[in-house]
């Protein structure tokens, strides 16, 4: 209660900085050149490694010979199972310790003969340049025992299981009878869907610079996950975690693709430290693919039923996932389903299926983003089936309370965003026929769709010094992916210290920092804000105690309930002093606070409040599209997302994120798709030739509007957004084309094949 | 990739006799593509003799209207050529829908006549390729074969003709002129490329020591009126999954002259007499555009994968056709 008092009266306080759109503190460094990533730093002596990967999907190296590539001018090194120096094998995953999340895979690099998949590294070159190892890695050439490889997921998930769920996310959920309540519904549809694979592709291929110092090693790694990147090196190289610094100031994107430490990263310290040199690992494109995971394909079934007035009487939605057989998390495909509409039965399932494949990885709304696809597009089809708008669809299906655990809803403006979008796009003057609308040899069609994802804070260390001369640090060891991590945290600590924005500093990217949790589950934001108030509001009580004790301060006796920090310093209405003051009466150069929250009590507390409040960022798509009416290409003519996440610290970047997410779900919804060839397990595509990932000119102007309430319970009322905005896109689409040409489209990506007039409608 | 030895040689002479001597030797243009596939272990040449010294720039007036394009002219220059933009649209239309800017300023005439297939199975030394290793078999038979060819094929390749340009050339009858220690020789483009047949490797008729000097376009007033459409994955840096090249003179309705030519669909740019026969001096009409789609696309042998390009170059072909009688734009 108090809590949510002081939240909502610091969300409705004036602030100075916070929900302006402030520019990025670090795009100077970044268009300039001057931010150096990962791959960036020089050492003398730097030496230069390059992956082999194994060609086969399952099997045994029966021999690997090193000579020819030893005979390459520049080699200094080619390491195998044969003779590299060991690594602690990986840990399982424990709920225990959290960082083992960081280990995506049991293989043991370098330390078996056994391949898992293709791709897998099973060797590594190290020479004097990049070229003499990119060369001397083509003539390694081990020699395989085959063993029989499952590959292929459309053959293998008929024979899927039910996937383990845990607290935050499980697995499955039953409420009343959806069976019964389907086959006795008026109105229904019950389709299945596809999607397919899709990888990482960052403009920042993975990249490490691995320095050791007898036992001491300092990494440059772009991470989004520096504590836990710190503590699974230090447990596989068995040296003290103190002996380990991971810096990771800049991040080239990561979307999940750098949240767990990979292949390139473990090979690249493995290889500083047979070759008793520093070593840079940069991945090429076609190496991230072998190495990297990416997200899971998937098979779904979504079934809805509802009575003539358009209330869901039953939902039914039941998915197929794939990990790798030596690793991956199966992921929550039917997670937004629980959440997104009230149905008296509903029935979810997940299930996974394990192949012979590199491990999966999280991948922008692991599971959200791919469920809502076929969620939403169910949705829409329903409101075909009922004649309905499927605005109206949604807001009659809107729950008072979380629809399957029954939590109340701490915050939840989807209604005002479906309004808000309609309203700004012009949906009302949509003609509801399909096919209906034409623009010369275009087809145009317009679609909507729900976006979803739960809001998560984790706990975060931070420290924060108030300098003599006014100037402030804030310090975490959190990561810059692009979000603007940094700049955001600055405008917090500016306005709770009543300081100027220019005398805030924040130095992050730094395992030598306090702890800040992984840039994940969209959770970054509202931790390191909770630790960033939690660190300020300790500072201003400790600079208050010193003018309280002080005789002559205008402060002395104040009670720290009615003091505010404002114009750089500590006041009581119009009685009240400078920070500078403070310091100086008190002697004191500098005062520093600092706040460690407990993981097992924060996660604790998380769970226990998860079982009474739902919290979650949320919004509502609506797009056109333009379909020629010869060839079936499909344009992106126009997108305008509404969302409720909570109190917008920064205008700019958040608009900036949420837009990245449309973009890389139009990627999802019309052009990307990893193709494994079902024979061999090989990728058939791995680089940006042929992974079509969207170019300028496949992205419309986006629209991006906010609602901008503070969310009563978290801190500073922020919800974070750096997935929801992907969720939902790839249905908005397919509604759209569905819209523009009577067609619907179930399987990912939508190619102009699959609307293309005259083939055979899909079956 | 595999070490090679470089020379730059100051003139045609010197260059043809660089290659004459070396047998492992291969010429460097742009880059753009031989470069690629070095780096993959596709080309593994002893030597690399860089044209890029050459005076084989410029872009000449020919008598009669024609033109004559040096083979170092870069993709963008003869793109931005007003000449080109004038009397033979369908080239400056083709080479701007292929690659992006940055390639385009780099790729050259020469380099964009001899570029080779983009089929992932060509391009992965672990997957069989009849055209990469002969004989050793072709894994996009029986794998993702969505790009690939449905006229031209073989028993033993199936591989797309990448080039947007070389259509358009097609479509234009252009003469590639070639240079070598035995002289000059001048191949008309529908000899150019090769069909696979049993030797997919073999893909030009231009010898390994021959050295691609100019292409020259004969005058076609026709083309004035032409057109490059290609239809891709995405809207910009794709491979066609098919392109028409087509330039249309309609007389009374019916059809005075006609060009087309397609990409995406053949392993060579592939002239369509088939269809052109049957439009000459019959209606400029949907129904006869659709015809003679129809009859360029009967010997079209399908796969799963690429069944859909049948229909979609008919379509295509068609909406191409239908533009250019009518005036219609295409947006």
């Amino acid at each position: 209660m108090t809590t949510t008092e002081t939240e909502r009266e610091r969300a409705a306080g004036a602030a100075t900085y916070v929900g302006r759109p402030v520019d990025r503190l670090d795009g100077r460094a970044k268009v300039t050149g001057e931010a150096r990533f990962a791959a960036e730093h020089h050492y003398p002596d730097l030496a230069h490694a390059v992956l082999v990967h194994a060609t086969v999907a399952r099997g045994r190296i029966t021999a690997i010979d090193p000579a020819a590539a030893r005979t390459v001018p520049g080699v200094i090194d080619v390491l195998t199972h044969e003779n590299a120096p060991p690594m602690k094998p990986p840990p399982a995953f424990s709920a225990l310790d959290l960082s083992t999340f960081v280990s995506p895979t049991s293989v043991n690099y370098l330390a078996t003969d056994e391949v898992h998949w293709s791709g897998q590294p099973v060797a590594v070159v190290v020479a004097e340049t990049p070229e003499a190892a990119r060369h001397a890695a083509t003539l390694v050439r081990p020699a395989y025992q085959e063993l029989p490889a499952v590959v292929d997921f459309a053959a293998e998930e008929p024979g899927a299981v039910p996937q383990k769920g845990n607290p935050l996310q499980p697995a499955a959920a039953d409420k009343g009878d959806a069976a019964a309540a389907l086959a006795a519904a008026p109105v229904k549809v019950d389709l299945r869907f596809t999607t397919p694979p899709y990888n990482h592709n960052a403009i920042e291929p993975h990249a490490t610079v691995a320095v050791w110092d007898g036992d001491r090693l300092t990494v440059h790694e772009g991470t989004q996950n520096i504590a836990w990147t710190r503590k699974h090196l230090a447990m596989r190289f068995g040296v003290p975690e103190r002996d380990v610094r991971v810096l990771s100031p800049y991040v080239g994107g990561g979307f999940g693709g750098k949240g767990m430490v990979w292949a390139g990263t473990l090979l690249a310290v493995l290889a500083a430290r047979a070759v008793g040199r520093p070593v840079r690992l940069a991945l090429s494109r076609a190496a991230v693919y072998h190495t990297v995971g990416g997200r899971t394909p998937s098979t779904q079934r979504v079934a809805l039923g509802a009575d003539a007035g358009g209330r869901l009487t039953a939902i039914v939605h039941t998915s197929v996932s794939r990990t790798g057989r030596a690793g991956g998390m199966a992921e929550p495909i039917t997670a937004a389903t629980r959440h997104l509409y009230a149905a008296p039965n509903i029935h979810l399932r997940q299930h996974v299926v394990q192949l012979d494949l590199l491990a999966n990885s999280p991948m922008r709304a692991p599971g959200e983003a791919i469920g809502t696809f076929a969620l939403e597009s169910a949705m829409d089809e329903l409101a075909w089936e009922l004649g309905m708008d499927p605005v109206e669809l949604r807001l009659r299906n809107e729950p008072e309370r979380d629809p399957v655990g029954g939590q109340r809803l701490s915050r939840r403006l989807l209604r005002e965003a479906y309004a808000e979008g309609a309203e700004r796009f012009g949906w009302s003057g949509r003609d509801p026929r399909a096919g209906a609308t034409r623009d010369g040899r275009w087809l145009v069609g317009m679609g909507m769709a729900a976006a979803y994802h739960p809001s998560l804070v984790l706990p975060a260390s931070v420290s924060v010094r108030l300098g003599a001369d006014g100037r402030v640090v804030v310090r975490c060891g959190m990561q810059e992916m692009g979000m603007g991590a940094a700049t955001v945290q600055a405008q917090i600590a500016a306005d709770e210290l009543g300081v100027p924005l220019s005398s805030v500093r924040v130095e992050y990217g730094d395992s030598a920092l306090p702890d800040a949790p992984g840039a994940g589950g969209s959770a970054q934001t509202a931790s390191v804000a909770g630790g960033v108030l939690a660190a300020c509001d300790k500072l201003k009580r400790s600079v208050l105690a010193l003018a309280r004790r002080a005789p002559g301060s205008p402060l002395r006796g104040r009670r720290p309930a009615r003091v505010e920090a404002r114009d750089g310093g500590l006041y009581h209405g119009t009685e009240g002093e400078s920070y500078a003051a403070i310091l100086a009466r008190a002697g004191r150069d500098h005062v520093t606070a600092e706040v460690k929250p407990s993981m097992p009590l924060f996660m604790a507390r998380t769970l226990l409040e998860h079982r009474r409040w739902m919290k979650a960022a949320c919004g509502a798509h609506f797009c056109e599209v333009r379909v020629d009416r010869d060839t079936g290409e499909i344009r992106v003519s126009r997108w305008l997302g509404v969302f409720d996440v909570g109190r917008v610290i920064n205008a700019k970047t958040a608009a900036s994120q949420l837009r990245g997410g449309i973009v890389m779900g139009l990627g999802m919804a019309l052009s990307e798709e990893t193709l494994v060839d079902p024979r061999t397990g090989r990728i058939v595509n791995p680089g940006l030739a042929d992974y079509h990932v969207p170019v300028h000119a496949d992205v419309p102007r986006i629209d991006i509007h906010y609602l901008d309430e503070p969310d009563p319970r978290t801190p500073l009322g922020l919800v974070g957004i750096g997935e929801v905005s992907i969720t939902g896109v790839a249905a908005a689409v397919a509604n759209a084309v569905r819209h523009a040409t009577g067609r619907r489209v179930l399987d990912l990506p939508i190619t102009l094949d699959k609307v293309l007039p005259g083939q055979a409608p899909p079956p | 990739m595999k070490p090679f030895a470089y020379v730059k040689p100051a003139d045609v002479d010197e260059a043809v006799l660089a290659v004459a001597a070396d047998p492992g030797a291969r010429f460097l243009g742009g880059g753009t593509n031989l470069v690629d596939l070095m780096r993959e272990g596709i080309e593994r040449p002893a030597t690399v003799v860089d044209l890029t010294a050459l005076p084989l720039d410029e872009v000449h007036d020919l008598p009669g209207g024609g033109l004559r394009i040096g083979a170092l002219v870069r993709n963008s220059a003869l793109a931005a050529d007003r000449r080109v933009a004038a009397r033979y649209p369908v080239l400056a239309q083709a080479i701007l829908a292929g690659a992006s800017a940055q390639l385009r300023n780099m790729a050259t005439v020469g380099g964009n006549l001899l570029q080779r297939t983009r089929c992932p199975y060509f391009y992965d030394r672990e997957a069989a390729c009849n055209k990469r290793e002969p004989g050793a078999g072709c894994d996009a038979f029986g794998g993702f074969n969505r790009s690939h060819a449905i006229l031209g094929t073989s028993a033993s390749c199936i591989a797309t003709h990448p080039s947007d340009m070389c259509v358009a050339l097609a479509a234009l009858d252009a003469e590639v002129e070639a240079r070598s220690v035995r002289g000059v020789r001048r191949i008309p483009i529908a000899g150019f490329h090769l069909p696979p047949g049993d030797t997919p490797h073999v893909e030009t008729a231009l010898a390994a020591d021959e050295l691609i000097t100019a292409v020259e376009l004969p005058p076609a007033p026709l083309a004035a009126r032409s057109r490059y459409r290609k239809v891709r994955d995405r809207a910009s840096y794709a491979f066609a999954l098919v392109s028409v090249a087509a330039a249309l003179e309609v007389r009374d309705g019916s059809v005075a002259g006609v060009r087309l030519a397609l990409g995406g669909v053949a392993t060579t740019p592939w002239r369509a007499r088939q269809a052109e026969r049957l439009l000459l001096g019959g209606p400029a009409d949907e129904e006869a555009f659709l015809r003679a789609a129809e009859a360029e696309l009967a010997p079209a042998t399908v796969r799963p994968g690429n069944a859909f390009k049948a229909g979609l170059a008919r379509a295509t072909i068609t909406a191409t056709l239908r533009e250019l009688a009518t005036g219609e734009e295409t947006a």
